[in-house]
């Protein structure tokens, strides 16, 4: 039923479109869902992606850049040359598909373990931390003065929301304490250069082909900030899929990001990406004590939600070998 | 005083069947959903078998850590604020040591898969 939609939006802005066909929802959250679908045309199928919040969804969580930024976001990098889809067409009231947009399918894998262990990506794996550097180069340097309204963050401000998050859980968590006290104590303060931050930048988040990165996802968390955050949030454990000697994403070394990085003209702060690395380990943790939350009061009671509220300890043991590392 | 076999004898029973018999029967999502399950059990079974150990001494080191008498729950949380107020810190004799067995006591029930808790079991020896 969503193909009749479809079908009425692709043939008024897409010249020679006669429908759209093979709808099939790839992901869905409460707020946000992702369709694949083709584009139907005389010179051949054209592969596209729908990503939209329901009708009825219209309010983003406070976090969420919303789909419009995401979809102005998307196209500034694509034209930056930003490995990034590009943007087809942001939905408006006449498309009756709720808010979000369309955006060229791009072929290749999303799921970490495989592209982690699959001989497909064997030549890419070697090749992808210093990309990575390359990539989050690009997109820091996207001009300030084209990019949508985003929220500011800095470092202080991060920990206290983290904080409130922690103690609403009301959950004694000597770790978290540990890490929070270590976070306040080491707080770099504002950034010498905000700049747009991708806010989830990691292996999971990109499109992978035989020949390296090939798309960058998920831009919903997006936000002005420290650029030293995306080179942080890459290298947190809980994104080495078992890699743990790979700190970028299981693929490779901080030095080879770093020298991609500053290859791309970019400055890096190691110290300040080592903070960026806890404060995303801690992260991660509350996210997973949310998880717990929201099994335990609803609306979501699913087993899957329910083992990802068992994998806190996870981040307690990854914060403890950052914090207070064992006879080294 | 209850019957046997005990619960974590029951919830291993449960898990071998879903696994054996069930689970070679069945693909897909449904297949994917099965296996969470299976490792929800497990774990359940893993907690059953190790809680009461590690609680007892956790329990042990806390009332030696804090000078002071409570049920692990409370402990931690006296534990917790000492932390936040910054009485208590990695140079307190005692803490780090008993961060990490407490943490190796809860990867050891809920993910003893996980590379680094592997690692740092192997560093125990």
């Amino acid at each position: 039923m969503i193909e009749a939609e479809l079908s009425r939006s692709v043939v008024r802005w897409c010249p020679g479109a006669t429908g759209a066909t093979d709808a099939a929802k790839l992901s869905g959250g409460a707020s946000q869902e992702t369709w694949r679908f083709d584009i139907v045309h005389p010179e051949g199928p054209i592969g596209a992606i729908l990503r939209r919040a329901p009708k009825g969804y219209g309010a983003a969580p406070t976090r969420a850049a919303g789909p419009a930024a995401e979809a102005r976001l998307m196209q500034l990098a694509y034209e930056a040359g930003v490995p990034s889809p590009r943007v087809m067409h942001v939905l408006v009231p006449e498309d009756d598909l709720g808010t979000g947009f369309i955006m060229q399918r791009i072929e290749g894998e999303t799921i970490a373990r495989k592209i982690l262990r699959d001989d497909e990506f064997a030549a890419a794996r070697p090749l992808l931390a210093r990309q990575i550097g390359e990539v989050l180069a690009g997109l820091h340097g996207l001009p300030l003065s084209k990019l949508p309204e985003l929220r500011h963050m800095t470092a202080t401000k991060e920990i206290a929301e983290f904080e409130r998050d922690y103690r609403s859980l009301e959950w004694p968590k000597p770790v978290f304490e540990l890490a929070l006290r270590w976070l306040r104590e080491n707080d770099p303060g504002p950034s010498p250069e905000e700049t747009l931050v991708h806010g989830d930048f990691r292996n999971g988040n990109l499109i992978i082909g035989s020949d390296g990165i090939r798309a960058v996802l998920d831009w919903e968390l997006a936000h002005l900030g420290d650029p030293m955050e995306d080179l942080g949030w890459v290298c947190v454990n809980s994104w080495r899929f078992g890699e743990i000697d790979k700190p970028v994403g299981g693929f490779g070394s901080r030095e080879e990001m770093f020298a991609g990085y500053e290859a791309a003209g970019r400055k890096v702060v190691p110290s300040r990406v080592k903070f960026w690395e806890v404060m995303g380990t801690l992260r991660w943790g509350i996210m997973c004590g949310g998880m717990m939350q929201r099994f335990r009061e609803g609306p979501d009671h699913s087993m899957e939600r329910a083992m990802i509220g068992r994998r806190v300890s996870e981040t307690e043991i990854d914060l403890l070998r950052l914090l207070a590392p064992r006879g080294s | 005083m209850q019957d046997e076999p005990t619960p974590p004898e029951l919830t291993k029973s449960v898990s071998d069947f879903l696994r054996n018999d069930i689970a070679p029967l069945i693909s897909g999502h449904q297949a994917f959903k099965l296996r969470v399950a299976i490792n929800m059990l497990d774990l359940v079974t893993r907690q059953l078998t190790l809680e009461e150990g590690s609680d007892a001494a956790e329990v042990t080191r806390l009332r030696a850590l804090l000078g002071t008498d409570g049920s692990v729950t409370e402990l931690n949380r006296v534990l917790s604020e000492r932390i936040a107020k910054g009485e208590v810190d990695l140079a307190t004799p005692g803490l780090a040591e008993h961060l990490w067995q407490t943490t190796m006591d809860k990867l050891a029930i809920d993910q003893p898969n996980y590379a680094s808790y592997k690692r740092e079991l192997s560093r125990d020896g």
